[in-house]
């Protein structure tokens, strides 16, 4: 091959994004051929594809990055935060062939093809964008072998998002324990004694576990249909409601066994998590227009009026009106109010609806999991909340 | 610290507050220092807070004097500064807005004891903030406490201890010193030879005589972050930017792009993780600039790969204050980060601040960016063909271009077509190049690289000897091989598509696919290929954004539709380069801010972060774009719409460069507001030019256009030597030279040819006084608002020129002829709008004794550099009346007649400032080449006092008693009798070289011999210069055209090293000494005092 056919941009088949609004976007095919549906939305993060890519809580979605340039510095064995590709398609404005990274491995595209997903480049993402913060999240199928109207009669026959238990797709089938499989370990913070986490895995990543073996922690994932008492035969000291995908109002039993927790163990809720904890609080959730994607997130802690940068990804958010008097809304987000923190008043149990595990995203409140070990080792609600 | 609770109790809220601009434009010091301190007086007044600014700089929109509310022009020194303070009683001094100069004057005043005595509290950053920031070692040990990591380094102040560090770290180091901007003084060590020369440089540079040596991190990538951070302890990053250089080269004189391209997420955050922790120990409060070196690969560092998460780096260098890079990030982002920083030093929080783009979300988050920025800097190489254009640790370049689209390809190309330097593409290579171009950091580095990836050179091979990210190589070679596309193949719509989507302008399209440019263009009509304009946000389209600023891409949606109100386009000025400063940006503001004052809605275009012209509220809409034809079009035809309404565009504000756009404008049939395109032309073609004058016996000196070596010979014979030659159609003369004899100009035309520069001007050299007019014309009318009298006599380009407002010497005659040509010529060239004339005073060998003795020597249709200077001076509103002529509205009107306003009461005084120290290899004598990169303005009610603090504001200050070193030429050299009195009466004790030694001593003073033979004997010139056994140089040179190494070159070179003044005019030297000599002081006052005339004598 050529130098000048290597650097080129390969010649790829067309492919088009359809909206079920009828909204049609013409590009080229990434990934496998073959065409992917789920519900469209976008992140504004500069980096971290990988991470996004392998996030669970993206499961049922196509995702989009506005940033245009994706790839730059390949992909790696050692940067999945799931054991899989978890979105269901992926959209970009460029799709860079010619990484540079000392850590790179594959270029995206082969990491999207060696995973079978079907993708498309190419696209005005930004028009896309602007699309969806203006109309909301809506359903798409990415093709690459229909017309705009096969393919959008093919997604009228399509279950709607929202629908959909997704929780049951990504979560472990059996408890396991976690073993950071890198070559290298996280390094350890904080000199807590060693303790024993359990996460009720509704889609957790990768990194909430590592950031909990690094405070002393052993950590179990297990399954989002254990129940109450199966969970705490695991003897925890503190116990992990995972983010995760798709709409809380869809797990009612997992409310019920986090009901079953609260003032039995310290708990955190993170993301999902959060807002099973606001249901079990008495509030309802809702589902947000376009919702918080990206890494660029301010959230306002209530008590010290400190602002911090957080990474987001969700659709639906807790409903902070209706509480019960036993909780109460720490943080809030800077740009539309959304609840982004609860605290129990009483019992050592508080939850937050951003990734405070980061990856990909700023590490501005990876703080909170040393909270979360001192309730751990304690076994006290802090006696002054912290920031 | 993150996880404490600090609520810090809110700081009282100031009631009046000093602000400190930078000065005069420097090379590391330009106009994003301007953008800063008028953002921040803005954001004073919307707190309600009295702003008081100080600067020595009047072609500046922050010292207008609707920005501030008490404007002082004075030199900034710490007595001035002490003045205005007790005159003004601010409370708060805003010390992080005027660059390192004003962060060094906050220091001093602190230091002493003044801000106490008189209760002035320093606002966002503290004495010890300031302190931590610069004194290496503090800094160093502050961040040895918190665990960041600090590249090995000494803190040197005398030679044996810099000798003891080199051999305790081992060469090659890096010398740093403590308290300049831009790294003066310097650099990157690699010899013996070079560490000493750096060492003494380096010391000499710094005000406290201190230099960091520290370990090399040659070819290290580089990384800044912008950081913000408030007093309740919120931290923010507003952009991280990449430079494509590897470390070793200054970040002003790298290629950046934001975002970073090459970093992982979990290196980006490791970063911004040091970059908050940072921002944090030093306890800033406002905006902070951190950079990085970050180890490229494993290999370089040893590093055992697969058992670390990432690779280390280092903190290179942190500012404690807003700076040309806050400015670039501010632009890359649309996030106004003096504006923040301002009103954070006031007390406010983040989350109070109002998000001014979107005005839905606050100033609390980061920016996410949907497209890429590329910046390259501009290097005055153009214009110093000697100079060594090698690039180290010490800023070189003036200004810089920035271009914005959604891949970083068409972005780079975007930002080489904004270059404006010689219509140079990425196209162009040097004809000295074979195989292997060079690859080391000079300013020709981006093109060396592109051609060694079309020589074929392999890609790896060409990344390792340049340390250049193999990512922006590959670029490099996708951009090659689509020149080989347009080369092979057919000219299709998909290929022409994918060329302009890779960011590929007409004309190299053109030229590759062998079209003309207009016939590309006539293609991409025809197939549909137009640009769509995107929006910088600050939130990648996540939110509706009220700001309308916009770049052009190759995609779908359009985002900038034409709207139907009444609107002007006025095209700015471009990078800041010599001949073309701020002063264009001055009044391609004031242009936009008078349309709007009209009721007309101003659309601005212009290349340039640093300037306040690209600040999100200048206009009404802004395009982020090149300068040239297509892309000027492009936006007019986009404004225009379906249906081709498109709006005026006003050239005459912009410089050279906008005006040089007039006659492509008028051809597309796009209509121009004011003078028309032939009225353009008639200014600047020569020959029509002549003819005009000729017919309206207005007197100019002898003279015509060639375009051969045979008629320039014929006509310089006719009309005798020396005579003037220059390129037609340049600015800033560039090019230009005394010609004393056909030898001469047999080389100057064979340069010029090989510059294909095409027509040459030949004028008889006319050596008198120098006078300048700007003028207002509506047809009917010429507004001169004041005559401008240059201290040195033609042949000193005007711009290098120190002027005084009013004329200290004109009789009423030649006031009267001044104004009378002025008027005839402004009529009959049917200027609509501005123009610059200027003029020669009898000169010795006037060809016609019995006339007034006034020669007009050029037109320029257009708003000149002295503008902002004779705006502020007379209080008439220039730029305004201009525009408003334009809008139709004549000068009677506007309340304004014709002829000379007149003269007030006040003295004011331009003298210009260089930026030599930083340019090695360039020689510093004054000619009709300009040199000089910035101005300042002494005024007061007399020209003495005028002129002293135009001396000590351009550093050029003499104290009475310092010793002189003389080396004359010999044609100066009995004119310089009464000046070498002047001197020996003030106690100067003098010293000369060889010739000049005599020559004072026949007057019987005494005087030092001192060699200028380098090889035979100390001391010579050199070493007096370089012991400072003399404070002051005059050294004059024959005229002629002067290489680099001719006589004097090292008195000047020397001099310029170690920051002494060199007069190399009689004119100025004697200036000087006047004003120096003549005892008396001057006054501190605000400008509106000295103009109404309230200033006692």
């Amino acid at each position: 091959m050529s130098e000048d056919a290597r650097v080129l941009p390969p010649r790829r088949p067309p492919a088009r994004l359809v909206l079920a609004d009828g909204r049609v976007f013409e590009g080229v095919a990434i990934g496998v051929p073959g065409h992917a549906t789920g519900e469209v939305v976008f992140n504004t993060s500069m980096t971290g594809y990988q991470e996004a890519l392998t996030d669970p809580s993206y499961r049922g979605q196509i995702l989009t990055m506005t940033y245009p340039i994706q790839g730059n510095y390949g992909t790696n064995r050692f940067t999945d935060e799931s054991r899989e590709i978890q979105v269901r398609g992926f959209v970009v404005r460029e799709l860079t062939d010619l990484p540079s990274h000392w850590r790179g491995e594959h270029t995206l595209d082969a990491y999207l093809r060696a995973a079978g997903l079907t993708g498309i480049a190419e696209v005005d993402t930004r028009a896309l964008t602007r699309h969806l913060r203006s109309r909301g999240v809506v359903m798409g199928t990415i093709t690459t072998h229909e017309s705009a109207a096969e393919a959008l009669d093919r997604l009228r026959g399509e279950p709607d998002y929202g629908s959909l238990d997704y929780v049951s797709e990504v979560s472990v089938k059996a408890p396991f324990d976690f073993v950071d499989d890198r070559p290298w370990a996280t390094p350890p913070v904080g000199d807590a004694p060693p303790s024993h986490v359990v996460v009720l895995d509704l889609g957790v990543k990768r990194n909430i576990m590592r950031l909990l073996c690094a405070r002393g922690s052993t950590v179990t994932a297990v399954p989002h249909t254990t129940s109450v008492e199966d969970l705490l035969a695991l003897a925890p000291d503190g116990v992990v409601l995972s983010p995760g995908p798709g709409d809380p109002m869809l797990l009612d039993h997992v409310v019920t066994t986090a009901r079953g927790l609260v003032g039995r163990v310290p708990m955190l809720g993170i993301c999902l998590g959060h807002q099973v904890l606001g249901r079990v609080f008495g509030a309802s959730t809702y589902k947000l227009k376009f919702g918080h994607r990206g890494a660029n997130h301010p959230v306002r802690d209530e008590r010290t009026g400190r602002v911090y940068i957080t990474a987001q990804n969700h659709g639906y958010a807790v409903d902070g009106d209706h509480l019960d008097a036993g909780a109460t809304v720490r943080q809030v987000h800077l740009n539309d109010g959304t609840v982004e923190g609860i605290e129990h008043r009483s019992e050592p149990v508080f939850t937050v609806q951003y990734h405070s595990e980061a990856s990909p995203g700023p590490n501005d409140t990876e703080f909170l999991f040393d909270q979360f070990m001192a309730t751990v080792v304690s076994g006290q609600r802090p006696a002054e909340p912290r920031s | 610290m993150p996880g404490a609770a600090v609520t810090t109790a809110r700081p009282e809220k100031p009631r009046v507050v000093l602000v400190i601009g930078s000065g005069p434009i420097v090379i590391g010091q330009a106009a994003e220092f301007d953008y800063a301190g008028t953002q921040a007086c803005k954001a004073l007044r919307e707190e309600g807070i009295r702003s008081i600014l100080v600067n020595s700089n009047p072609a500046t929109i922050m010292t207008d004097e609707d920005i501030a509310d008490v404007v002082y022009i004075e030199p900034l020194t710490i007595e001035v500064i002490e003045r205005i303070i007790q005159r003004e009683r601010p409370d708060g001094l805003l010390p992080t807005l005027g660059g390192q100069t004003g962060l060094n004057l906050a220091y001093q005043l602190a230091r002493a004891g003044i801000l106490e005595r008189y209760n002035v509290r320093l606002l966002g950053t503290s004495m010890r903030t300031i302190e931590l920031a610069e004194d290496r070692e503090l800094f160093r040990t502050l961040l040895q406490e918190i665990g960041e990591p600090v590249p090995d380094s000494d803190i040197v102040e005398t030679i044996e201890e810099a000798l003891a560090a080199r051999d305790r770290i081992g060469l090659p180091l890096v010398i740093r010193p403590a308290y300049t901007l831009g790294g003066t003084g310097g650099g990157f060590a690699r010899t013996d030879e070079e560490y000493d020369r750096l060492v003494r440089s380096g010391l000499a540079a710094s005000p406290i005589h201190q230099i960091l040596v520290e370990r090399s991190l040659l070819g290290w990538k580089e990384l800044e972050y912008e950081v913000m951070r408030d007093a309740n302890d919120t931290c923010i990053v507003i952009c991280n930017m990449e430079n494509l250089d590897p470390m070793g080269v200054h970040t002003g004189d790298s290629i950046v792009v934001a975002p970073s391209q090459t970093l992982s997420d979990t290196e980006y955050h490791m970063l911004r993780n040091s970059a908050l922790k940072i921002i944090r120990a030093l306890g800033i409060e406002g905006g902070c600039n951190v950079q990085f070196a970050l180890a490229p690969r494993p290999e370089v560092v040893a590093w055992e790969s697969e058992g670390v998460p990432a690779l280390p780096y280092y903190v290179i260098e942190v500012n404690p204050r807003v700076s040309r890079s806050s400015a670039l990030a501010s632009k890359a982002t649309g996030y106004p980060i003096a504006r923040v920083a301002a009103k954070i030093a006031t007390g406010k929080r983040l989350d109070e601040i109002e998000n001014s783009v979107t005005r839905r979300t606050s100033a609390a988050f980061e920016p996410a960016l949907d497209y890429c920025v590329v910046k390259i800097p501009r290097w005055p190489f153009d214009k110093f063909a000697f100079g060594d254009r090698t690039l180290g640790t010490q800023m070189k370049a003036t200004g810089e271009v920035m271009a914005i689209d959604r891949t970083f390809e068409a972005a780079l190309g975007k930002a080489i077509r904004s270059l404006e330097f010689g219509g140079r593409s990425l196209q162009w290579e040097h004809p000295d190049w074979g195989a292997e171009p060079p690859l080391h950091a000079t300013d020709e580095r981006l093109w060396a690289l592109i051609t060694a990836v079309r020589r074929g050179m392999p890609l790896p091979e060409i990344s390792r000897r340049s340390g250049v990210d193999p990512w922006f190589v590959e670029r490099l070679a996708r951009i090659v091989a689509m020149e080989r596309r347009l080369l092979a193949e057919e000219l299709t719509p998909t290929l022409l598509a994918d060329a302009k989507r890779m960011g590929f302008g007409d004309s190299q399209i053109g030229t590759l696919a062998d079209r003309l440019p207009e016939q590309v263009r006539a293609l991409r009509e025809e197939w549909g290929l137009k640009p769509v304009y995107k929006m910088v946000d600050t939130c990648a389209a996540e939110f509706d954004a009220a700001t309308p600023y916009f770049y052009s891409t190759y995609e779908s949606e359009n985002e900038a539709p034409p709207h139907d109100q009444e609107r002007m386009l006025v095209i700015g000025s471009g990078p800041i380069r010599i001949g073309q400063g701020i002063e264009f940006d001055y009044c391609s503001v004031q242009a936009a801010r008078a349309l709007r004052a009209a009721g007309v809605s101003a659309i601005l275009a212009n290349s340039n972060p640093e300037t306040v012209s690209t600040d999100f509220d200048t206009s009404d809409r802004l395009y982020f774009e090149p300068l040239d034809e297509e892309s000027v079009r492009d936006l007019l035809e986009n404004e225009a719409g379906a249906n081709g309404n498109a709006p005026a565009s006003i050239v005459q504000f912009g410089g050279q460069t906008a005006v040089n756009l007039a006659r492509a404008l008028h051809s597309a049939a796009l209509p121009i507001a004011g003078s028309s395109a032939d009225s353009i032309d008639l200014a600047e073609d020569r020959g029509r030019f002549e003819r005009l004058l000729s017919e309206l016996a207005v007197p100019q000196p002898p003279g015509t256009a060639v375009k051969t070596l045979e008629n320039a010979v014929t006509t310089a014979n006719a009309i005798g030597y020396p005579v003037l030659v220059r390129p037609s159609y340049v600015l800033g003369g560039r090019a230009m030279e005394v010609v004393q004899d056909a030898n001469e100009l047999v080389s100057y035309f064979a340069a010029a040819l090989a510059e294909k520069t095409g027509v040459v001007l030949i004028d008889k050299y006319l050596s008198g006084l120098e006078c300048e007019v700007d003028a207002v014309v509506d047809g009917d009318q010429v507004l001169i608002p004041g005559i401008m009298e240059h201290i040195e006599r033609a042949g000193v380009h005007s711009g290098d020129s120190m002027a005084v407002y009013p004329p200290q010497s004109l009789t009423q005659a030649q006031r009267d002829a001044i104004v009378d040509y002025t008027t005839r010529i402004g009529l009959a060239l049917g200027v609509r709008g501005l123009m610059n004339v200027q003029f020669v005073i009898s000169p010795p060998d006037d060809p016609d004794p019995e006339g007034p003795g006034v020669f007009v020597i050029e037109v320029n249709p257009r708003s000149s550099r002295t503008v902002p200077f004779i705006s502020k001076v007379t209080g008439v509103p220039l730029v305004q009346l201009a525009v408003n002529v334009m809008l139709g509205r004549s000068l009677a009107d506007q309340g304004y007649s014709g002829g000379l306003w007149p003269e007030g009461h006040l003295v004011a005084v331009k003298a210009p400032v260089f930026s030599m120290a930083k340019l090695v290899g360039v020689d510093t004598y004054l000619g009709p080449e300009m040199k000089s990169t910035g101005e300042v303005m002494g005024v007061d009610v007399t020209f003495d006092a005028a002129v002293r603090k135009a001396l000590i504001a351009a550093d050029l200050g003499v104290k009475p008693g310092t010793s002189f070193l003389l080396s004359l030429s010999n044609q100066t050299k009995s004119e310089a009798l009464p000046l070498i009195r002047m001197l020996h009466e003030a106690g100067s004790r003098l010293y000369a070289t060889e010739g000049t030694a005599a020559l004072v001593q026949g007057l019987g003073i005494p005087v030092e011999l001192v060699t200028k033979r380098l090889n035979e004997g100390h001391p010579n010139v050199v070493d007096v210069i370089r012991e400072g056994t003399v404070g002051a140089v005059i050294n004059t040179i024959e005229g002629g055209r002067p290489g680099p190494l001719r006589d004097g070159f090292h008195i000047r070179r020397t001099a310029t090293e170690v920051r002494i003044p060199c007069f190399t005019s009689l004119d100025t030297a004697r200036a000087a000494i006047q004003a120096l000599a003549v005892p008396g002081s001057y006054q501190v006052l605000p400008l509106n005092v000295y103009r109404d005339g309230e200033a006692g004598a």
